[in-house]
């Protein structure tokens, strides 16, 4: 069953994009659909069924070399079974949505056939991110992890005739090159170590690598640390974290439903996954993920504050998910990698429908993505209107603070962001990770209501033509969103249990203790001990403490913070709440009570405005600091290096001196027998003097 | 005692005999009319021998005190020689009745310098080493002048005899040093006293002598200069078969010198001969790419080509002469091939051999430009093709023999010479338009040209098992 859902949508992708010619357009996208469907559909299945116990499904024999002996397999999980559902789910719907959103578009000419390429590209990209999940080795993962960085980059250019796509296309490969370097001299420092690459030989020498001391850049480092390291860089290039972070707004070239899948819901999230992944190692490598944690909180208030300012819905959408991103490189930090998934799935579900909700509105106003040429839209497109809103109350945190029936109440991003704004108080009480990300919060409240004020509210702005024909999206755009709603609403409540419930919930879940927890069966009989127990549980005694790749995921002893967090102080547990309230506020005051606020804001503040806006000028400062040197080293080498030297030597050889021997020759072959008699003579004369001076003579 | 000789000898005496029987024969019968019988049985004469002493040859037989040997390496030779002189024969045979060249002297001819090249490669002695190579020398003197109305062809074969003669005084003047001192003839008797490190300086100054005569025939530099002449002036049969049986005998006969009789002296020989490894492969290279004439740009190839076999000559070792036995039989079904094609180059019925007048070819002959291009690609050496293998083994020999920058030298000099085949290619499939050549080829050349590329191809598998042939010839020679 596993193979199956790893292998339809490769099957998917291959039919569709190397036979549509044969078996016509729509066929091919609708089979390419089906296969992700089939997928969905047996991910649900395992992911239900799937009783927490680690399991090797070997698919083949893969590399044998030396002491490298690895297979290709599936490693199942329960990190492998959240995954798969996530990806699975909202690619499905992705799909489906693309049939609506892909019809006609602009950027092709009349009879240009796009959308099986489209449809292949997305589908490819699905099997990689699966093969990404799955991998039981490190190589593996990483066929997976360059496999979703070429889809990625083809479907960032997928309208290759913009030059602006072309350009974010490269520009997302070559940053995320830098971050797959540091990833492989991780795969490679692991194998260093452990001779393996195989996940549970890394993780049964976890322990021994954090006694290791190894040589790196000329100094003795905790081997631990190293590898820690070094894994974190491949996955702040993946996951667009602060330093790395400059090609994700630029990949909203790419159309909204890649934006969706790629840049929100699953590519993205696998630095997350990686380093939850990884947690073995992690556990033993505190400054590494103390710089996990003050990366993330950095990434996570950063990205908020350039999202207060920018206009393009995308845009802003892009680095709410790169701030979300920072919320759970936090919670993986500080060593609750479950409520890191926690989030994953959460933001997953509400992150996707507000992309699919982009896009409709988009898609409605005629592929205008200015905010302030929108406006008033909520009459005219009602059911993309409240997919946002639905999107919009789970990402900015709404729920009933301090109630408690088994599992907070609240919209989905409210459980899990929470849960992450609590953990992080219990590793580093009032430390910069707890603020960041509260004030975060306040912020991704306020740039969120801006964008639905801005969007749905007031008076149309911009074009008056485009108003009148906004319209609303087909059927297939609007059902993605309705089985996203059902997740951005409930999947928080629903999950919040073996997720963030207490030590003994979770490591259940997670097969840590060895006992199984089925999903299916124990849901209900769990909430109910849940809610028995009271708020977090109190069953610190009775915590199992597995051996690292035990279960999905690794704890220590001493990582207590799951349970702490659930005994903050309530000022702390009602500060995000406090913080939503407050930019909600601020965004009714400023777009809808008195509009011309931003305005006046914005001038008095210039500088800091401009500073916003332009994303803390990051991509300047890389202008001035990597391309131009890069640049004008490239433009050296080629003009003077290649074009003067090399061209220049092989050109003066070729054009110059092999003809002057060719003239020679030609000119000794005089047809004169004299002259060839006397050639031979000289030949022999050469060879007898050769003889007689030389060693020969002896 | 003498009959027991005899029936070692017996292929090349029912050879010889056979050609004067074929003199006798024609000469009392229909005289030229007969040309055409007599070819096709030299040829079928040819190919049975080739069988008989490929499928039942076996040990090392010497026969008239040690002056004729039957090994191994001499059936490899024999059999090579044989079937490309016979493939030569089948392929001439349409091109000399059309331009009324066919003599029925040319088949006797060739079989009679058959007969020599086969007492070349077995010979054991300085005396039938002479012997050989005079027969041959002065049968293919003949051929190459065929055309006598023509002033290039006596031209051609009045400068082949003249310089021969004097290769052949250099050769006997060095075989004169040779007996004065070493007191024998016999390779087994010379090889005792020019022991490594101990060889006089007279036996050094023979054996440079011996050398060069014998560098003339395979036209390796300095003593090549005759061969783009003669290629050029003779016609163009007469050309293909200088190209292939009589440098694959002059080859065997050069490793059997250097090894048989020299066999204790390796280090010294083997400079001369890397010398004029390195000399030939780059003058055959830099010295091509100036040709228009296909004829002549032909034997700058061969000149190359001599080149590297001679490297794993140079090299010394029993791998090394495995490499140059099967370059030389790579070499030869590359050359029949690609002298198919010449053959059928024709305008209005005319010959043409400038390479410009295959502007645009492979737009009138899709099938023959593809096969000519196998065939290119292969001579330059580009892998896959087998041509490459060909090359492939010489120059791990070398390199197996610490001769590594005499293999630098090589690779050097083939990517020069890929230039002038590359620039075929580009004419026949880049061209400008131009008059198409004519479209006739006898199924002969047709064949030839279309097995001969076909075995490019499906010789990369195992080369037809030739090196394992080549391995247990190379054995019997260096032991």
């Amino acid at each position: 069953m596993e193979s199956i859902i790893l292998f339809a949508p490769l099957i998917g992708a291959l039919i569709c994009g190397f036979g549509w010619k044969l078996i016509g357009e729509q066929a091919a996208c609708v089979i390419a659909t089906s296969g992700l469907f089939l997928s969905a559909i047996l991910s649900w299945i395992v992911f239900l069924t799937f009783d927490g116990a680690t399991e090797q499904i070997e698919i083949m024999r893969w590399i044998q070399s030396g002491t490298l002996d690895t297979s290709w397999a599936i490693r199942m999980d329960r990190l492998t079974a959240i995954m798969l559902i996530v990806i699975t789910t909202v690619s499905s719907l992705v799909h489906l949505y693309s049939f609506g959103y892909m019809a006609h578009d602009e950027n092709f000419r009349e009879g240009e056939v796009y959308k099986p390429r489209f449809f292949a590209y997305l589908s490819f990209f699905t099997f990689t991110m699966l093969m990404l999940v799955t991998a039981d080795n490190l190589v593996q993962m990483f066929f997976g992890w360059e496999g979703v960085g070429v889809a990625s980059y083809l479907l960032i250019g997928f309208y290759y005739r913009k030059p602006s796509a072309n350009a974010a296309a490269i520009k997302a490969f070559v940053v995320n090159r830098v971050g797959d370097f540091g990833f492989l001299l991780g795969i490679f420092a692991l194998f260093f170590l452990v001779d393996s690459i195989n996940l549970s030989d890394i993780f049964a020498a976890a322990p021994e690598i954090a006694e290791t001391q190894m040589t790196f850049l000329w100094r003795e480092w905790n081997a631990a640390e190293v590898v820690a390291f070094l894994l974190f860089i491949g996955a702040m290039g993946k996951s667009a974290q602060l330093i790395l972070h400059t090609w994700l707004p630029d990949a909203m070239e790419g159309p909204t439903p890649v934006s969706a899948l790629i840049h929100a819901a699953t590519m993205v999230t696998a630095g997350v996954f990686l380093v939850c992944r990884m947690s073995p190692i992690m556990e033993f490598a505190p400054y590494a993920t103390g710089f996990i944690v003050f990366l993330g909180a950095a990434t996570a208030f950063f990205a908020a504050t350039v999202g207060l300012v920018q206009n393009d819905i995308k845009r802003v959408i892009a680095y709410s998910t790169c701030s979300q991103l920072g919320y759970m490189f936090v919670a993986a930090g500080v060593g609750v990698y479950s409520v890191a998934m926690f989030h994953l799935l959460t933001h997953a579900f509400f992150k996707a429908m507000l992309f699919l909700g982009a896009g409709s509105v988009i898609h409605a106003m005629h592929h205008e993505q200015d905010m302030r040429n929108y406006g008033g839209l909520r009459k005219k497109i009602p059911y993309t209107f409240w997919a946002m809103m639905i999107g919009t109350l789970a990402i900015t945190g709404v729920g009933i603070p301090l109630l408690y029936l088994g599992f907070p109440v609240g919209f989905a991003g409210f459980v899990s962001k929470d849960a992450i704004i609590e953990s992080a108080y219990a590793a580093t009480p009032m430390g910069f990770a707890f603020w960041a990300l509260v004030i975060s919060a306040l912020f991704t409240s306020f740039y969120s209501w801006r964008l639905m004020f801005l969007t749905f509210y007031g008076t149309p702005r911009g074009d008056k033509h485009t108003h009148e024909h906004a319209h609303e999206s087909p059927r297939t755009m609007l059902a993605p969103l309705a089985v996203l709603a059902v997740g951005a609403v409930f999947s928080g409540m629903v999950f919040y249990k073996p997720f963030f419930g207490s030590f003994e919930s979770v490591e259940k879940f997670f097969g840590i203790s060895g006992e199984n927890y089925a999903l299916m069966e124990p849901l209900g009989a769990a909430y109910a001990a849940g809610a028995a127990e009271g708020e977090g549980g109190d069953d610190h005694g009775s915590r199992v403490i597995g051996a690292p790749g035990d279960g999905a995921i690794f704890m220590a002893e001493s990582n207590t913070v799951l349970d702490d967090a659930h005994h903050v102080p309530t000022w702390v547990k009602l500060s995000p709440f406090i913080a939503m309230v407050i930019g909600f506020a601020t965004a009714w005051l400023f777009y809808i009570r008195n509009p011309s606020l931003p305005g006046k804001l914005a001038e008095n503040q210039r500088p800091l405005y401009q500073f916003l806006l332009n994303k803390w000028y990051f991509d300047e400062l890389y202008d001035a600091v990597f391309v131009r040197p890069a640049r004008w080293l490239g433009s050296f080498l080629w003009k003077r290096g290649d074009g003067n030297v090399i061209d220049g030597g092989i050109n003066g050889l070729a054009m110059g001196i092999i003809p002057f021997f060719t003239r020679l020759a030609g000119r000794a072959q005089s047809g004169f027998m004299f002259h060839y008699a006397f050639a031979m003579v000289l030949g022999i004369v050469l060879l007898i003097t050769w003889f007689a001076i030389g060693g020969g003579a002896e | 005692m003498i009959q027991a000789d005899l029936s070692i000898v017996l292929p090349e005496v029912i050879l010889a005999v056979f050609a004067m029987a074929a003199l006798m024969g024609a000469v009392y019968t229909g005289k030229d009319k007969t040309a055409p019988i007599v070819l096709w049985a030299t040829s079928v004469v040819f190919v049975l021998l080739a069988a008989w002493i490929g499928l039942t040859g076996e040990g090392i037989n010497t026969a008239f005190g040690g002056a004729f040997i039957d090994d191994a390496f001499s059936r490899f030779a024999k059999v090579t020689i044989l079937l490309s002189a016979a493939a030569i024969l089948i392929l001439s045979q349409d091109f000399m009745t059309r331009h009324d060249l066919f003599r029925f002297e040319y088949p006797i001819l060739v079989a009679l310098a058959v007969v020599g090249m086969m007492m070349m490669v077995s010979a054991g002695d300085l005396m039938a080493l002479y012997m050989g190579l005079e027969l041959q020398s002065l049968s293919l003197y003949v051929v190459a002048s065929l055309r006598r109305d023509s002033v290039r062809s006596t031209e051609a074969g009045l400068k082949y005899f003249v310089l021969g003669a004097l290769s052949s005084g250099m050769l006997l003047y060095g075989a004169s040093l040779v007996y004065g001192y070493a007191g024998t003839t016999l390779f087994s008797g010379i090889v005792t006293t020019a022991t490594e490190g101990d060889v006089s300086l007279g036996l050094l100054f023979g054996l440079v002598f011996v050398i060069a005569g014998l560098a003339f025939k395979v036209s390796a530099a300095p003593f090549h200069m005759w061969t783009p002449d003669v290629y050029e002036g003779s016609p163009t049969p007469i050309t293909a078969f200088f190209a292939t049986a009589p440098k694959v005998a002059a080859m065997a006969l050069f490793a059997r010198v250097a090894h048989d009789a020299f066999g204790g002296a390796v280090s010294d020989w083997s400079q001369i001969v890397a010398f004029l490894s390195v000399a030939s492969m780059f003058l055959g290279a830099v010295a091509a790419i100036g040709q228009r004439d296909i004829k002549r740009l032909m034997a700058y190839s061969s000149i190359a080509h001599m080149g590297f076999a001679l490297m794993g000559l140079a090299a010394g070792t029993a791998e090394g002469v495995q490499a140059m036995l099967i370059y030389m039989a790579i070499y030869v079904v590359m050359n029949i091939g690609t002298f198919a094609f010449i053959l059928s180059m024709e305008r209005d019925g005319e010959p043409v051999t400038d390479i410009d007048s295959l502007q645009n070819y492979s737009k009138y002959q899709p099938g023959r430009a593809l096969a000519m291009l196998v065939l290119m690609f292969s001579l330059a050496g580009i892998p896959p093709l087998v041509g490459f293998f060909g090359k492939f083994y010489v120059l791990k020999a070398a390199v197996d023999a610490n001769m590594v920058w005499l293999a630098v030298a090589g690779v050097i000099a083939s990517v020069i010479g890929a230039f002038y085949y590359l620039r075929i290619i580009y004419f026949m499939y880049f061209g400008e338009d131009r008059d198409a050549l004519d479209s006739s080829m006898p199924l002969a050349g047709w064949a030839m040209l279309m097995g001969s590329a076909t075995v490019m191809v499906v010789g990369v598998i195992n080369l037809f098992g030739i090196e394992g042939l080549a391995l247990v010839a190379a054995g019997a020679l260096v032991n």
